[in-house]
């Protein structure tokens, strides 16, 4: 086997390292302490290991390491305040039971906010049809990307109850 | 779980067609089904390097580099606007965007797999792919050839031949390969329908030439036009598989194909 050496960006930083040819993104990513990256079914189906390569939501776990030399790679660690008012809302709403599901979800849901600011609940579900939550049938997540959005529409105020 | 001795990332495309001559080599396209095998690969030819990843349009064609993204066919306006629709439909369903965001054109169509929704989306509209030693052929030609080549697809080209195209695809879940895919489309080729997923690769069924000439003047009620999809699933070799049976499959192909006529009758209509 003949190791490689791969340079990229990770949450900010810099990283430069020798690899082997045949390791996955996530395993990269675990190795750096990025242990919101789950590992789930491996068979790129869950969304669980949901990361930004150059900005675009994808499956770590389907995806060489040595793919993202020369670039930009954010995982929830990376995305620390924009995840974590995102995941309140998620609480709010009990959306979440064992919680496994939830970086990837988050993940995914700050690519499309990002990409269409006011989804309808149709763009939502089409967009987060790849990421599997076992425990609820979804509609708490609708609900709290629901809030979420009417939250960011009044500029970051919470309405009172 | 796949072993890789040695990754290159190929610098050009004679570099990339020489160091895949041997047996154990392999060109890495979005490597989705790829990495769910057990191969042990000598060397994995990377062309992310080669910038085949742009939808380039001229007066005549459009041209997509091997490494285009199935979320980028779905995104693309100009794809929209000439395939009626179709290529944004046919992906739409492929697991999610994640996987959209990796998976390639180059990869789904030099597959030939029998799942494959691009490959049926494609061939309903004028495509010709371009090899890099066999040289531009149509989709169709290629569909039917033999995997196990050693030759690079570089570039997927459509060709805007004036027409109108339906995709429309059965899932027993919705992000879960298609039961069965079926693309009608009309224009200066006749009309067409592709069924994808039979699960075989996908094929084109020859509409009956007493059905040609009543296609393509007037319009045809629903009864007639159950008939001849009728007639058509008759003709589409169907397989069983843990999805679906065969007999099920030329049901659903029938209630498809009829639907997908139906329907390019109304867009006719609908454009005078």
């Amino acid at each position: 086997m003949t190791k490689i050496q791969i340079s990229l960006t990770l949450n900010g930083k810099k990283v430069t390292e020798e690899i082997a040819p045949d390791l996955l993104l996530i395993d990269f990513l675990r190795n750096h302490r990025c242990y919101s990256v789950k590992r789930g079914c491996e068979t790129a189906n869950c969304g669980l290991c949901t990361v930004f390569l150059d900005e675009k939501p994808v499956l770590s776990c389907s995806v060489l390491a040595a793919r993202a030399h020369g670039h930009t790679v954010d995982t929830l660690e990376g995305l620390q305040e924009e995840a974590r008012e995102l995941g309140e809302f998620i609480a709010d709403q009990g959306a979440e039971q064992c919680g496994f599901c939830n970086p990837g979800m988050i993940m995914n849901a700050i690519a499309l906010f990002r990409e269409n600011p006011q989804p309808s609940d149709e763009e939502i579900k089409e967009y987060l049809a790849g990421n599997l939550c076992r425990c609820s049938g979804y509609e708490g997540q609708l609900r709290a990307f629901r809030a979420y959005l009417e939250y960011k529409e009044r500029g970051g105020a919470v309405c009172a109850q | 779980m796949l072993k890789i001795k040695e990754y290159v990332r190929a610098e050009s495309l004679s570099q990339a067609y020489e160091l895949n001559q041997k047996r154990s080599s392999r060109i890495l396209g979005g490597m989705l089904w790829m990495k769910m095998s057990n191969a042990r690969i000598g060397t994995a030819i990377d062309l992310s390097g080669l910038g085949l990843d742009q939808i380039e349009e001229t007066e005549s064609e459009i041209r997509i580099g091997c490494m285009v993204t199935l979320r980028q066919l779905e995104t693309s306006e100009t794809l929209e606007r000439v395939s009626c629709g179709i290529v944004r439909e046919s992906v739409k369903n492929i697991v999610g965007v994640q996987f959209r965001n990796l998976a390639t054109i180059g990869g789904s169509l030099f597959g030939r797999f029998g799942f494959s929704d691009v490959l049926t989306c494609f061939l309903a509209l004028d495509t010709y792919v371009e090899l890099y030693k066999a040289g531009v052929m149509s989709l169709e030609e290629f569909a039917g050839r033999p995997r196990g080549d050693r030759d690079i697809l570089v570039r997927v080209i459509v060709k805007k031949t004036p027409g109108r195209q339906v995709y429309l695809s059965h899932r027993n879940t919705r992000t879960d390969f298609p039961v069965l895919a079926i693309a009608v489309s009309s224009g200066s080729r006749g009309v067409r329908v592709i069924a994808g997923a039979r699960p075989g690769r996908a094929v084109c069924a020859a509409i009956p030439d007493e059905w040609k000439e009543r296609l393509d003047g007037s319009a045809c009620t629903p009864e007639e036009m159950e008939k001849l999809a009728g007639e058509l699933a008759g003709k589409i070799p169907m397989g069983s598989n843990m999805r679906a049976s065969a007999q099920y499959r030329s049901h659903l192909a029938c209630v498809l194909i009829k639907r997908g006529l139906l329907r390019l009758q109304k867009m006719q209509e609908e454009e005078g």
